[in-house]
Formats: C-alpha cells, sequence, structure tokens
C-alpha cells in the first residue's frame, strides 16, 4: 500500500531520457512529498515512540536491575529472571494462564462466529440480534466484572435465587470462589458475554466481504452447506480468522480484569494469571525489576506466539 | 558604622537567621510557626476514612493549615502509593495498614521522624506496638493514627433464644464452640459462627489472638521466622474446623474473601463471632443488641491484634514542618478526646483510654483496654506473605481449614519464612 502512495504512476511513466534538469526537479518534488509524508506521520510517530517505545525499553532497562520506588536502581543482571524459574506461583501461573488462553480462544472464536454466521444476511430482527450481541462491548472490562461479581454473589445476587426456584442448585454455591472449575467458568461466561459481540462484528465484516458471485458459482456446482462453509467460507475468511484469534490470545495470555476482581486469582491460586503475578511482584512485593523480568518474558512468549500464528495461518490463505 | 562593619553585621545577622531556621527544622519550633496556612494532602484507605476525615476537619476548624483528605479503595491503595512514590508523587501525609509500616519505612515512602518523635512529649503513651510497626533500623517514620482491634462479637437476642446468659460471653475458645453450637440449634437461618475463610488478613486478624491468649506465637521479633507450625495455632484451626465442617460455621466461611464480612454479621443471624471493633457501631445500627468480648485462647486468657493505620509524612513532601504539626496535633489530647473517643474510637494514646466519651459505654471499656494486652505482628515483607490473596499465608489457611491439615502447617511455615526472607 504505501508503495502505490509514495510512488504514484506518473512518476515511473516519466522517459528515461528526460532532461537532468526535470530529472533534478522530479528528485526534489520526490523528496518533498517524503517531507510531507514524514511530516504526516510524525504524530504518530512520536505516540508510538512516547507511549510504546519508550516504555518498552524502560522496561527492559528495568529488567536488568534491582529497582527499588524512591533511590538509584543497581544492576542486578540476572537475578530478575533467575527469579522466575524459582518461582511457584509464576509456574502454576503460567500453566493457569496456558489453559485458559486455550479455553477462552476456543470458545470465544466458535460463540462469536456462531453469532456472526446467524446474523450474516439480512432478515427480520437481524438488526436487533446485532445490536444485542454487540451492546455488551459499551460496559467497561472492568465494571462488567464488578457486574458478574454482584450478580454471582449469593447474599446480593439473583442468579443463585434464580436456579434454585428453577432447581438447579440446591443450597449455598460460591460461583467465583466455590472451586477452581467454577471460579474459571464464571470468568469464561463474563469474557464470552462481554467480547463475543464484537468479535461477531469483525468477523461479520468478513463474512460480508466475501463476493456472493462466488456462493452462486459453488451453488450451481451443486455444493452444499457444509461444503460451501468448509471449502468457500473458511479459506476465504483466513485473514479475518488470523486477526480474530490473534487479538483473542494475546488478550487472554494478558488476562487479568476478570480474575482481578471477580476471582481474587483463588480459590487457593487456581485462577491466578501471570499479570497478576506481574501486579503482586510490583504493588504488593514492591519489587519492580522482578515485574519487568516477568513482563519482557511475557513480551517474548506475545511476539512468538503472534508470529507463529501469522505465519502459520498466513501461508494457508496464500 | 563603617560600610565594611556594616556588611559584616549584616552577614552575622542572616548566619544567625540561618542557624534559627535549621534548629526549626529539628524540630524544636513551637507548634504555631508551622501552622502558615499551608495546604496539606493526606491519603489513606475507605477502611479507615472516616477516622482521618474527623481529624483533618478538626484540625482544619482550629488552624490555618488545610489538610484535605482522598481516601482510596482498600484493596487498591498499595498500588495507589507505590505508583506515587515511583513517580516521586507522594501526599504530604500518608496512612498505612499497620502491618505495611515497616516496608514502606524499610523502602523510604516515609520522611524520618526520630528527631521530632523523640521530642515529643507523650511518645511513650503512644500505642507501642503501632510505634514499633513503624520503626525501621531504630528510625521512627510514623506515628498510630487509628486503631482497630479484634474482638468477639455476640447476639444478644439469639444468645437468650438458645437458652445461654446474654450476660456471660465465652471466657475460653472452647466455650465460644459451644456457645456458636448451642446457638446453631436454633436453626432456620441462624447460624453458629462466621469467619473470612478466604482471607488472610481476616484470618490472621481474628485468629492469631487465640494464639497468643494461649502463650504461642506465630511470628519471631525481626518478623523474619514464621512460627505458625505449632500446637497452639494447630488446635485453633482445628477448633475452627471442626465448626465448619459441622455446619455450625455458614456455609459462606469457606469463601469469604472480606468484602461481604460485616454484611455476613450484619444480617443478625450469626450467634458469636469474632470481628474489628471498629464494626460495633455498624453492627448496633443494624438493630442487633451486640455484646463485646476479648478473644480468648482455648483454655483460657485473652488478647486482641491491634490493627489500624500509622500515619507518616510523604518522603517527597517538602512541606516537613507543617504535616508534622498536624501530626503532633492528632496525638494531642484534645484530638485524642474531643475527636477519637467522641466518635466512639480506640485513643492512640494508651494515657487516654479511660475518658469522659468510654465510660459512657461498657463496652467500649472493654474494647480500649486491650489494647495493652494485644500485639501487632512486624514483618518488613507482612503483606505478600500474609495479607495477599496470592500470599503462602492464604494457602496455608485454606489447607488448615478445609484441606490436608496434617501438612499445611508444616508446609505452610517453610514457604511463609521463605517469603518473609525474601529481599
Amino acid at each position: 500500500m504505501s508503495a502505490t502512495m509514495t510512488s504514484p504512476p506518473r512518476d515511473r511513466a516519466e522517459p528515461r531520457h528526460a532532461a537532468p534538469r526535470r530529472a533534478r526537479r522530479a528528485l526534489g518534488g520526490r523528496r518533498w512529498r517524503a517531507l510531507v509524508g514524514a511530516a504526516y506521520a510524525t504524530p504518530t510517530a512520536v505516540v508510538v515512540g512516547l507511549f510504546f517505545l519508550v516504555p518498552l525499553v524502560l522496561v527492559g532497562w528495568m529488567s536488568l536491575h534491582r529497582w527499588p520506588l524512591l533511590g538509584k536502581p543497581t544492576l542486578n543482571l540476572p537475578d530478575n529472571f533467575t527469579g522466575i524459574a524459582d518461582d511457584e506461583l509464576v509456574e502454576s501461573a503460567v500453566w493457569f494462564t496456558l489453559k485458559y488462553t486455550a479455553v477462552m480462544t476456543a470458545l470465544l472464536f466458535v460463540v462469536a462466529f456462531g453469532l456472526a454466521l446467524l446474523v450474516q444476511h439480512r432478515r427480520r430482527g437481524v438488526g436487533f440480534l446485532r445490536t444485542a450481541f454487540l451492546l455488551p462491548m459499551a460496559v467497561g472490562f472492568a465494571s462488567a466484572s464488578l457486574l458478574f461479581l454482584g450478580l454471582l454473589s449469593d447474599e446480593i445476587g439473583p442468579v443463585n435465587d434464580l436456579l434454585s426456584w428453577l432447581g438447579l442448585v440446591d443450597g449455598y454455591v460460591s460461583w467465583t470462589s466455590g472451586s477452581p472449575e467454577t471460579a474459571l467458568g464464571s470468568a469464561v461466561v463474563l469474557v464470552l458475554w462481554r467480547f463475543a459481540g464484537f468479535n461477531m462484528l469483525v468477523l461479520l465484516t468478513g463474512l460480508q466481504a466475501i463476493p456472493p458471485d462466488v456462493y452462486e458459482a459453488a451453488r450451481i456446482d451443486g455444493a452444499n452447506r457444509w461444503q460451501t462453509f468448509h471449502r468457500i467460507t473458511l479459506p476465504l475468511m483466513r485473514p479475518t480468522i488470523a486477526l480474530v484469534l490473534t487479538v483473542m490470545s494475546t488478550g487472554s495470555l494478558l488476562a487479568f480484569d476478570q480474575f482481578w476482581i471477580l476471582t481474587r486469582g483463588g480459590p487457593d491460586n487456581s485462577t491466578t494469571s501471570l499479570v497478576m503475578v506481574i501486579y503482586r511482584e510490583a504493588f504488593v512485593r514492591l519489587d519492580l525489576g522482578s515485574a519487568a523480568g516477568i513482563s519482557v518474558a511475557l513480551l517474548v512468549v506475545l511476539v512468538v506466539v503472534n508470529v507463529v500464528q501469522f505465519r502459520v495461518l498466513r501461508r494457508r490463505s496464500e | 558604622m563603617t560600610p565594611r562593619g556594616l556588611r559584616r553585621t549584616a552577614v552575622l545577622a542572616a548566619g544567625l537567621l540561618l542557624l534559627a531556621t535549621t534548629a526549626c527544622g529539628g524540630g524544636e519550633e513551637p507548634t504555631g510557626a508551622a501552622d502558615d496556612g499551608t495546604t496539606l494532602t493526606l491519603w489513606t484507605r475507605a477502611a479507615t476514612e472516616s477516622v482521618s476525615r474527623a481529624y483533618a476537619d478538626a484540625y482544619n476548624a482550629g488552624h490555618r493549615n488545610k489538610v484535605e483528605v482522598t481516601a482510596y479503595p482498600n484493596e487498591e491503595y498499595p498500588a495507589k502509593l507505590a505508583s506515587a512514590a515511583g513517580a516521586k508523587a507522594l501526599p504530604d501525609l500518608f496512612a498505612a495498614d499497620v502491618v505495611f509500616a515497616a516496608q514502606y519505612a524499610s523502602r523510604g515512602l516515609w520522611a524520618d521522624l526520630t528527631d521530632r518523635f523523640a521530642a515529643f512529649p507523650e511518645k511513650d503513651a503512644m500505642a507501642p506496638s503501632h510505634v514499633k510497626a513503624a520503626t525501621w533500623e531504630g528510625r521512627t517514620y510514623a506515628v498510630p493514627h487509628t486503631i482497630d482491634l479484634s474482638v468477639l462479637f455476640y447476639d444478644k437476642g439469639l444468645y437468650a433464644k438458645a437458652g445461654l446468659d446474654p450476660a456471660k460471653p465465652p471466657t475460653t475458645l472452647r466455650e465460644f464452640a459451644e456457645h456458636a453450637r448451642k446457638v446453631d440449634q436454633l436453626g432456620g437461618d441462624v447460624h453458629g459462627t462466621y469467619f473470612g475463610g478466604n482471607c488472610g488478613g481476616c484470618v490472621e486478624f481474628t485468629l492469631w489472638p487465640s494464639v497468643w491468649a494461649a502463650g504461642g506465637d506465630v511470628l519471631d521479633d525481626g518478623g523474619t521466622h514464621a512460627k505458625i507450625d505449632s500446637a497452639a495455632m494447630a488446635d485453633v484451626f482445628a477448633l475452627y474446623r471442626s465448626l465448619y465442617e459441622d455446619g455450625v460455621a455458614a456455609p459462606a466461611s469457606k469463601d469469604e474473601a472480606g468484602p461481604t464480612w460485616l454484611g455476613a454479621l450484619q444480617a443478625g443471624t450469626i450467634g458469636v463471632a469474632p470481628g474489628p471493633s471498629t464494626w460495633l457501631d455498624a453492627l448496633a445500627a443494624k438493630g442487633i443488641d451486640v455484646g463485646v468480648a476479648p478473644i480468648t485462647g482455648l483454655t483460657g486468657g485473652e488478647s486482641t491484634f491491634v490493627g489500624g493505620d500509622t500515619l507518616g509524612i510523604g518522603a517527597t513532601s517538602g512541606k516537613e514542618a507543617q504535616a508534622w504539626d498536624f501530626l503532633a496535633w492528632t496525638m494531642s489530647e484534645e484530638a485524642q478526646v474531643g475527636v477519637v473517643a467522641k466518635n466512639k474510637g480506640v485513643p492512640t494514646r494508651t494515657d487516654l483510654a479511660a475518658n469522659e466519651h468510654s465510660s459512657a459505654d461498657p463496652r467500649l471499656v472493654t474494647v480500649n483496654g486491650l489494647v495493652a494486652k494485644g500485639r501487632t505482628p512486624y514483618a518488613q515483607n507482612f503483606n505478600s506473605s500474609f495479607n495477599d490473596p496470592q500470599s503462602p499465608w492464604l494457602k496455608t489457611v485454606r489447607g488448615a481449614l478445609f484441606g490436608d491439615a496434617a501438612t499445611a502447617l508444616a508446609e505452610g511455615n517453610a514457604a511463609i519464612t521463605k517469603s518473609l526472607q525474601q529481599g
């Protein structure tokens, strides 16, 4: 895209035997255009530099030091990284975060894709359904977590009363901290409710970008619904699916709010995510160097996961 | 006088002035000098906000300096402080949970108050366990601000219904269990007792006094070794465990992480349970005829966890003299009796435990009298070892109360000691 923007066809069409003066002017023009382009890009570059690159470098630098809240940092390489390996909480948090990412990504994708297929075609009531599915996105994630905490509470929430009225539960049930399974389950339901609509929207744009004549051709060739889905929809959706899966898995690997608010990492640390451990290192143990060390390790994992994901999915789509 | 003589006199005068100013900085100034109309920011956590506000309002009414109080949710407060410290933008004054004081003092978040506090006339009357909590390597960094003690609350109405004498609260932990079982037999929504089984802070606050009352210990003096692998601790856990297993403790006790603890006691369906003394009013306000008794050991003795907040001057403040003016005032008789005791609080000064306000309510006399018998545990890594939801202590508590009790204390003791010694 950038190639077509910076070198329009008119330039390439210049005859080779043009006078040197014109060439110089053209060069000056190109330089001018490059300058204008750079000027347009500057605000973004400044924002990215200030709010992404500088903190990134700072975190990397902090991870090499013992970094007190006040006072001078001292170099302690590689303590912040070797400390990660010794920490049992980090180990359990890594396994939990991976498990959560796998479960969440799979479920969220299936639900979001299902919803997208459901509201793909213009029919009566589809507009209402699309809005209804997307609406939870308007609630802040922390607020949504608090909302679920209230709803699921045995003390103040209506969910338990409703379920026992229906005869589905008997007596006291604690959804958010009763057992590791229910705690994870309540967080999963929360994330599904909050994010399925948004991912549906992204997938929907992908679905609608598929030309109708491809489907028409398939129908003429006698393809059934499954074949159409399997041979046309899925392959043509690959770039969109790659994007959605990347966003989902990255978001899950960085999970924090839902567990911090809903389960506090419990019961018995069973829902403590890796970002919660980073938070604990920084704000409970006040060890900023160690927190930076784990952050850098997590960043490396994220980069690797994203590169692999994009390579696999893009290669197939090409 | 020659111009040279004039200059010499001027230099001498300036020198004297400088000396006088420096002496003032040393803490010997009369309080009036620092009351110069400065605005001071004070941060505190929601749990003790009302006391901090009462102090500030009374101080603002009689001083030119103005103290502005900002309160943060309890769980988010340590993070807020850490971020402010990292940005070198701490408030002029900030309160901290007394058990976190050693950590903040050791990290230099508070200005050194040693000389100023040493010059304070009633320093020896200040709650000693709070003063020790805010001491790091022999230097004082904060002063007692609010006191919250753990006590036993019992519902006199339920006691009467269950055939127990409302005038006779339990005098041993065994008796506490018997009373709880008796009240529990009333059935329906009523349960014998309640505790925060998924909250490290709640359990240490309410169960450790029973260990101390029995002559046991939980931590060594330096706060670097755990001592929970003891018969005294095991006995206390076993008693609470049996109450939960027999259904005497309300089933929500297992999952109680703190936020709904007060609500559960306010429901009026719990017979007898330990809790923070500051909840006395909140319980009475719900129409519960609540009795207060000391927390006891298995076979007798009594003790309490002296909790609450300490208040110090932010290390990055730059308004130390004015901030100290406020701190010194909060420790005065005027503030201790006129603000704290008047609002049914526990004075931070032991010499003012008996005062005109406390004598009006016998329950407050019980509470105030406990300060001298109680303890405040001291450890630099207290939060990460005991209070944090991911702490090894909470894991130990869960094991001892609901899991494998046989190994929980031994394994927990090693894990907590490791956490206490972490740099």
